[in-house]
């Protein structure tokens, strides 16, 4: 496929531009990963160890710049405040100040200047204090960053990193907590990443820094603090986990739950109470990536269990649930036993009293009741 | 430093070019001080003989030499009336404010306030001292550092405590939290940073619109002033002579981040560049006052906006959440506090000019903070809203406007809106 769209006279004049080179070294470092990622199952428990998903971003972070000078990170209070949620953690003393660069307060501005650094090269890192704030910024994300390469008929890359915090928040109201996943999912042109674990995080950052393309990172503030076991292969400065391949977290024979984010710990929590109070083994899927999405990984689980549901907290209206409804009929029709269902986010402005937002997002003892009813269990 | 009485800068300065160069002059009166806006919270002055024994006879104040500086703008008059009842109702307002913010800070500490809690201490003089240069039908919009603004434009304690616990009869019904507070001639209590100042803008264009008589004021922080849609709104103000007054509180950081490292000017009374500006000492009640009513008369005779920089201070961290010491000194902090603090600075004031006694000044405080601290144990008292579906989904839409339905978690939440002859009236909150 590269070497197809070498032939191309336009992809001919980019050789001697600074773009061309990331590319290459992208494929390089992808493609044996990759193999490697897929052969994995689980990590031997040997050699693992705890990491936070915060350390594990900040790990990531950290490697690429050491890896690549073209990478730098760029936000609000990621330098001398160490992050807002402290995932830049060290950055500054360890790469200075040309590399590590606190933005005003200036979305809009700032997300624009650095799709324009990687449209003449670099390889930016744009933190969004939080995925609410990027709405300030979302044409710069759309407009210039994703549909750029498009539009230059392939002359003009854009290898540029938006990443920050994204979904629900506890206690911080409507403008503060809301999830982004469909509306950058919705867009050709941009690839979107959702990691749930340490490894996850870890693995989709870097692979978020070298694809050549423009990539959102969507994490999850209530997850930064969690831990988890981080394989010797994660732990390795070479550790990528390839886009748009799910992770099977959890296997299962009669219901099929596919969910990304923070609700893939909920999931597999349900998936817990399901096998105790009814017996039933629920498959819990990991997206980790919206775009692309692993179709695949979807229906083959269909097959075997028979049973979809989608368990997202965004806004239910042409949602991802919606998208992984829409996509299990298209794709696994036939091998539905039920109509496929999902669990989602109320469709409300996120309130703040604490009864009202417990409310309006998946909770575990939802999904067990919800997965139990689809059962008939 | 500049006395209080040697010569203004700008009286020897006519013509708007030389007014300009305002630092330059007052470099070759004291050659080795920029001369700049004062913080000193007790730097007006009065006669004591001046000083009625009426409470509500005027007399005059004269503004510090320092409380403002001018931007392309003849400066407001430095001396303005007052009446003893007004000086104390500012002393009651203002102790009154921290009181309030003061309980906040217990509450959140105690857990019972959720997520992000922004706290005025130090900034009270700017809240309380354009409520007292305005009316009610003038309105005002600021960011989520607004509990203050939300008391002076008629919020109660308790319904703003109420709000911070989540409660039924919180001013938002529970749904605003901290950074969401509305009241008659108040829009919030908004939390996208800088988005407040169009729609404040916006909020200016309706009274001209309506030929309302009314001013706007339309605030954000050092750190906001940068966001472009500020810059969008003073075109657009400019360009249509919208009675706004933008005002830029600055409290000399935006999060963690000091005004000089976000900000290529941090003067931020000369951002608006085609629109005048002034620079206020907004550590003194009084001389927000004056400028704030200069700026309402100025709106009112349809000469078009003004930009505000109000230089305050804030006491503790940028929420509560952040310790606020690992980018600044304990000891700047400390010096703020001791030296420049609104509420001490009129006290002295007030003393001095024997407007109060040692005694009814006590009298004041006490009472301040008794009202505060009784509608915080109302507010404590309250009911959290009912977890019903009805709740939840009220006020999405105008009452009797809503679509069908709205989809909960699961079709089996979905919600469908009775007919809204069937619905009650909602309680409001007082
Ligand atoms: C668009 C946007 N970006 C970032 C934030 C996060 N944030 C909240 S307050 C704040 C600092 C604002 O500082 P300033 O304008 O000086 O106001 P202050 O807090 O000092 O009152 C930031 C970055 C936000 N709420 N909205
Ligand atoms: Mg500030």
């Amino acid at each position: 496929m590269v070497g197809q769209r070498l032939i191309r006279p336009a992809a001919q004049l980019l050789r001697s531009s600074p773009s061309t080179m990331p590319r290459c070294s992208f494929q390089k470092i992808a493609q044996p990963t990759l193999s490697r990622c897929l052969n994995r199952t689980y990590a031997t428990p040997s050699g693992t160890k705890e990491m936070t998903v915060r350390e594990a971003l900040n790990e990531a972070m950290a490697e690429e710049m050491e890896k690549n000078p073209k990478v730098f990170v760029l936000g609000e209070e990621v330098a001398q405040y160490n992050g807002a949620y402290k995932v830049t953690k060290g950055l500054l003393d360890r790469f200075g100040e040309k590399r590590v660069i606190d933005s005003p307060i200036t979305e809009s501005g700032f997300a624009g200047l650095t799709v324009g650094a990687a449209l003449a090269g670099l390889h930016p890192v744009c933190e969004f204090m939080t995925f609410n704030f990027a709405m300030q910024a979302i044409d710069q994300v759309i407009n210039s960053a994703a549909k750029t390469h498009y539009m230059s008929g392939g002359i003009q890359p854009c290898n540029i990193t938006f990443r920050g915090p994204n979904g629900f928040a506890s206690g911080v109201a409507a403008q503060h907590s809301q999830d982004y996943s469909a509306w950058y999912g919705s867009i050709p042109g941009l690839k979107v990443v959702a990691p749930y674990s340490a490894e996850d995080a870890k693995g989709l950052l870097k692979a978020a820094i070298r694809d050549p393309n423009p990539v959102c990172v969507l994490e999850n503030e209530l997850l930064y603090g969690l831990s988890f076991p981080m394989s010797e292969e994660a732990q390795s400065d070479d550790f990528v986990i390839p886009f748009g391949k799910a992770k099977i977290e959890r296997p299962g024979k009669d219901l099929t739950i596919v969910t990304l984010s923070r609700c893939v710990g909920q999931s597999l929590v349900a998936a817990e109470q399901l096998k105790s109070k009814y017996g039933v083994e629920a498959e819990v899927i990991n997206l980790r990536s919206i775009k692309p999405l692993d179709v695949e990984a979807i229906v083959k689980s269909v097959k075997k269990t028979g049973h979809m549901m989608c368990v997202e907290s965004g806004f239910p209206s042409f949602g991802v649930g919606a998208e992984i409804i829409a996509l299990t009929a298209e794709y696994a029709f036939d091998y539905l036993e039920a109509p496929p269902v999902r669990v989602t986010g109320a469709e409300v402005p996120t309130p703040y009293a604490q009864k009202l937002e417990e409310m309006s997002f998946p909770t575990e003892a939802l999904i067990t009741d919800y997965a139990a009813k689809l059962l008939k269990v | 430093m500049l006395s209080r009485f040697a010569p203004r800068a700008f009286t020897a300065a006519p013509s708007a070019l030389a007014r300009r160069n305002g630092p330059v002059r007052a470099a070759a009166l004291t050659p080795a001080v920029r001369r700049s806006v004062t913080t000193d919270a007790a730097s007006s002055h009065a006669e004591k003989s001046d000083v009625p024994a009426e409470d509500d006879k005027p007399f005059q104040v004269k503004l510090s030499d320092e409380a403002f500086e001018t931007y392309e703008l003849d400066p407001p008059s430095y001396t303005l009336n007052t009446t003893k009842a007004e000086l104390k109702q500012m002393y009651y307002d203002m102790v009154a404010v921290r009181r309030m913010e003061m309980a906040a800070d217990r509450l959140y500490k105690e857990k019972k306030i959720r997520g992000f809690c922004h706290l005025s201490t130090g900034q009270e003089a700017v809240a309380v001292g354009i409520e007292h240069a305005i009316e009610k039908t003038d309105h005002l919009i600021t960011a989520y550092r607004c509990h203050g603004f939300a008391m002076m434009r008629g919020g109660t304690v308790r319904s703003i405590i109420g709000e911070l616990l989540g409660r039924r009869e919180g001013i938002a019904y529970g749904k605003g939290g901290s950074m969401h507070m509305f009241s008659t001639g108040f829009y919030g209590g908004n939390g996208i940073v800088g988005a407040q100042v169009p729609v404040g803008a916006g909020i200016a264009f309706a009274q001209k619109y309506e030929e309302k008589p009314n001013v706007t004021l339309a605030l954000y922080g050092d750190g906001a002033s940068n966001q472009g849609q500020v810059f969008e709104a003073f075109n657009m103000a400019k360009l249509w002579d919208l009675p706004v007054i933008f005002g830029c509180e600055n409290n000399k950081y935006g999060m963690g981040t000091a005004a000089n490292r976000s900000s290529a000017l941090t003067d931020y009374y000369k951002r608006g560049q085609y629109i005048p500006g002034l620079k206020i000492n907004g550590m003194d009640v009084l001389a927000v006052k004056a400028a704030v009513a200069f700026g309402k008369e100025w709106c009112r005779q349809g000469k078009g906006p003004l930009v505000y920089e109000y230089v305050t201070y804030r006491y503790g961290g940028h929420s509560m959440s952040d310790p606020g010491t690992t980018y600044r000194t304990r000891e700047e902090i400390q010096r703020m506090r001791s030296t420049n603090d609104p509420i001490a600075g009129l006290k002295q004031k007030m003393l001095e000019w024997e407007v109060v006694t040692e005694d009814e000044l006590k009298a004041i405080d006490k009472e301040a903070r008794t009202h505060v601290d009784e509608e915080v144990a109302i507010a404590e008292n309250m009911a959290v809203p009912d977890a019903t579906p009805e709740v939840l989904f009220e006020d999405i839409y105008v009452r009797g406007s809503e679509p069908q339905f709205l989809r909960g978690r699961i079709p089996e939440e979905n919600y469908y809106y009775p007919e809204a002859k069937e619905k009650g009236p909602k309680p409001l909150v007082k």
